[in-house]
């Protein structure tokens, strides 16, 4: 997994609240067998017409947010399907860090494990934030998530909570299971004893 | 020892180690998997030479994109993609030995209905599966967890799922429930009560007397849309009705161990004062027939209500409902029984069980859907087809002018063939209204089999209590 460590990229605006994982990534292209390659789907059913044109108005789809690398959005962002090709869409897209006032959980586990940082403000501070994302390519998100905070284009300084295990991993690129695997003898244990106490499962 | 909730007790029997900052491993007794969001795990096992570490509690089903036309032992019927997907299951089932149903077999079905139908869903358990409607399993009294694919390769190779500990969340619905008003309804009114992300951090225990009425079925049904309201998991103390079901079930304990079994699953209820973070109750008398008016869950009303206007609501909501009433053709405050449909699908998770397809036979008995309309039964699962089949539900179906289908989660999610065009509408059993959901452009108002029935013969939106006759 990709290392998170500071970013400091274009913000695209997208003030909605509860975007969905179908608005992400529409079901059609579920059917891969791949992690890669869905980026150009990245909400797909806003971004291109029925003749696959784009759509001028979309966010992502004007001049100065091609590039964004961080997404700030409305409250309850991801909620919906637990399907991990939203987050592959927005990480084959150049996205890594998305910025919001809540997330649905299974989502916000699942970015973690792709290395994107998804970080909750209150409303108030991602008010700040969109409208900053709304000046386009002139101005610069910062985050550091060694020191949990994220910079404005105008020197606001906000700080963010994350979780310290979550943040570890991100930091280090670390691959969960090779992590889990190092317990091996606490899931043996546990293994053991729970066949006694519940033989039937 | 300190009183506990429900949840508290099946976690505290799974965690398999904790560390100094309460992230987790919880041992899953039952994974299951099916063809959308598993094959990457396996390559991803494949890759780093791993392997499933208990193949004996992994079972495999393929549901999501797979036709449910009659013809569809024909290859013709899917769409390369689709093909590749399912024969990946196929392979990877065999090759690491899983417990697996292909759609030869007639117990094949939605991952959420087999579970509990072949006994592989018990209380007390964990399960999880690459899927947000395993809160369906829940209705067992086991805490159930749908995770993402990185998350289902982590349970394949370990049996455990890193996690923190959620929330209790209390959701108490009280008295009986009146005519005409379903499980569907109750958890569709407490989406509509606590928004899409009220649960969000939560696990949501129901529970309540409208909740003991339930069947099995209906308690599926309350539980399945607990991810709907943002919550991790939905649970229901386990009871008579509950070891009633599992009894005799293929994967269910028998003898010795059943009595083991029964005499732990006897403990598994909340104490009376253990701690809740956050409590809801709604009397059962308050709760009408519900449908959905938006394109988000917690769009719900009461079918004898009006389509709200934007300006109702507050904060980000206002642009939301705006955007959704839009999208879905709707004028604001025209009544909803107004609201004519086009398509009618009964069937998914949420409503694809016996009992639902008893509900919606009630309804169409002896009568005709309204010309020109597409209706569709999806039964849940080859063997919710032929108990309805054997019960003369099919028929009642058919003569009604309904297609009988094949298990699959078919025009719930769309994968497969059976979407939506653009602008059609749709009166659904399934969980979701998102833009898209059920096809681009395609439009649907969620509710309980009953309704979707009624809306069928009358091509609108309808109360079902109307076409109910008086209780004898």
């Amino acid at each position: 997994m990709n290392k998170f460590t500071t970013l400091s990229g274009i913000a695209a605006p997208l003030p909605l609240i509860n975007i969905d994982t179908d608005m992400i990534i529409p079901k059609q292209f579920l059917k891969t067998i791949k992690r890669s390659g869905l980026g150009v789907n990245l909400f797909d059913e806003m971004r291109y017409d029925d003749d696959r044109n784009e759509i001028p108005e979309f966010v992502l789809n004007k001049p100065q947010y091609r590039d964004a690398q961080i997404l700030v959005a409305g409250d309850n962002f991801g909620c919906g399907s637990s399907r991990e090709h939203a987050p592959w869409a927005i990480a084959d897209f150049g996205i890594t860090c998305v910025i919001a006032p809540s997330y649905a959980d299974i989502f916000y586990s699942n970015c973690f494990k792709n290395g994107i940082l998804p970080i909750a403000l209150p409303q108030e501070q991602v008010d700040v934030l969109m409208k900053d994302a709304e000046k386009g390519s002139n101005a610069r998100i910062e985050i550091d998530l060694e020191a949990q905070t994220i910079t404005s284009s105008d020197g606001d300084v906000f700080s963010f909570e994350v979780d310290s295990f979550k943040k570890h991993c991100l930091m280090n690129g670390l691959d969960d299971i090779g992590l889990t695997l190092e317990k091996g003898a606490s899931i043996d244990n546990f293994e053991t004893s729970a066949s006694q106490a519940r033989p039937w499962v | 020892m300190s009183p506990k909730t429900l949840y508290d007790k099946i976690w505290d029997a799974h965690v398999a180690h904790e560390a100094d900052d309460g992230t987790c491993l919880l041992y899953i007794d039952r994974h299951l998997v099916h063809e959308v969001t598993s094959p990457q795990a396996f390559e991803g096992l494949r890759m780093t030479g791993r392997t499933v570490r208990r193949p004996d509690q992994t079972i495999a089903v393929p549901d999501h994109n797979v036709p449910t036309t009659l013809d569809r032992a024909n290859a013709a019927t899917m769409t390369e993609d689709s093909r590749i997907q399912v024969a990946a299951l196929d392979t990877n089932a065999k090759e690491f030995g899983l417990h697996y149903y292909p759609v030869s077999d007639v117990r094949q079905g939605i991952v959420h209905i087999v579970g509990p139908e072949q006994g592989w869903t018990l209380p007390g358990m964990t399960v999880v599966c690459g899927d947000s409607h395993t809160a369906t399993h829940g209705a067992f009294g086991s805490l159930a967890h749908g995770i993402g694919t990185s998350e289902v390769e982590h349970v394949l190779a370990t049996q455990t799922l890193i996690q923190k500990k959620s929330k209790n969340m209390k959701v108490e619905i009280t008295g009986k429930l009146p005519k005409g008003v379903t499980a569907k309804d109750i958890t569709m009114t407490v989406i509509g009560e606590t928004g899409t992300a009220g649960g969000t951090g939560y696990v949501i225990e129901y529970c309540g007397e409208a909740i003991r009425e339930l069947s099995m079925e209906g308690r599926m049904t309350v539980c399945n849309m607990a991810i709907e309201g943002g919550a991790r998991a939905g649970l229901i103390a386990p009871d008579e009705k509950t070891f009633e079901y599992c009894l005799g079930r293929p994967h269910a304990p028998k003898g010795a161990q059943w009595e083991a079994a029964l005499a732990w699953w006897k403990t598994l209820y909340s104490d009376d004062d253990a701690h809740w973070d956050k409590v809801i109750t709604i009397k059962a008398e308050d709760i009408a027939p519900a449908v959905t008016w938006g394109t988000s869950p917690e769009d719900v009303l009461p079918i004898t209500a009006k389509v709200p206007a934007a300006t109702d609501f507050k904060g980000g909501k206002v642009d939301a409902a705006k955007r959704s009433i839009e999208y879905m053709g709707l004028t604001e405050g025209m009544a909803l029984t107004d609201i004519e449909i086009d398509t009618v699908f009964i069937g998914s998770c949420t409503n694809g069980r016996i009992e639902d397809l008893r509900a919606a036979a009630e309804i169409l008995k002896g009568k005709k859907i309204k010309d020109g309309m597409r209706a569709m039964i999806v039964p849940g699962s080859g063997l919710v087809r032929a108990q309805a089949e054997e019960e003369g539900l099919a028929d009642i179906f058919k003569d009604a002018g309904f297609e009988w289908r094949l298990a699959g989660c078919s025009m719930c999610l769309a994968m497969n063939p059976d979407q939506l065009a653009p602008g059609e509408r749709c009166a659904a059993t399934s969980n979701r209204n998102f833009e898209g959901r059920q096809g681009r452009g395609g439009r649907t108002h969620l509710m309980s089999p009953a309704m979707a029935a009624a809306a069928a013969i009358t091509g609108k939106l309808t109360d079902v209590r109307e076409m109910m006759g008086d209780p004898a």
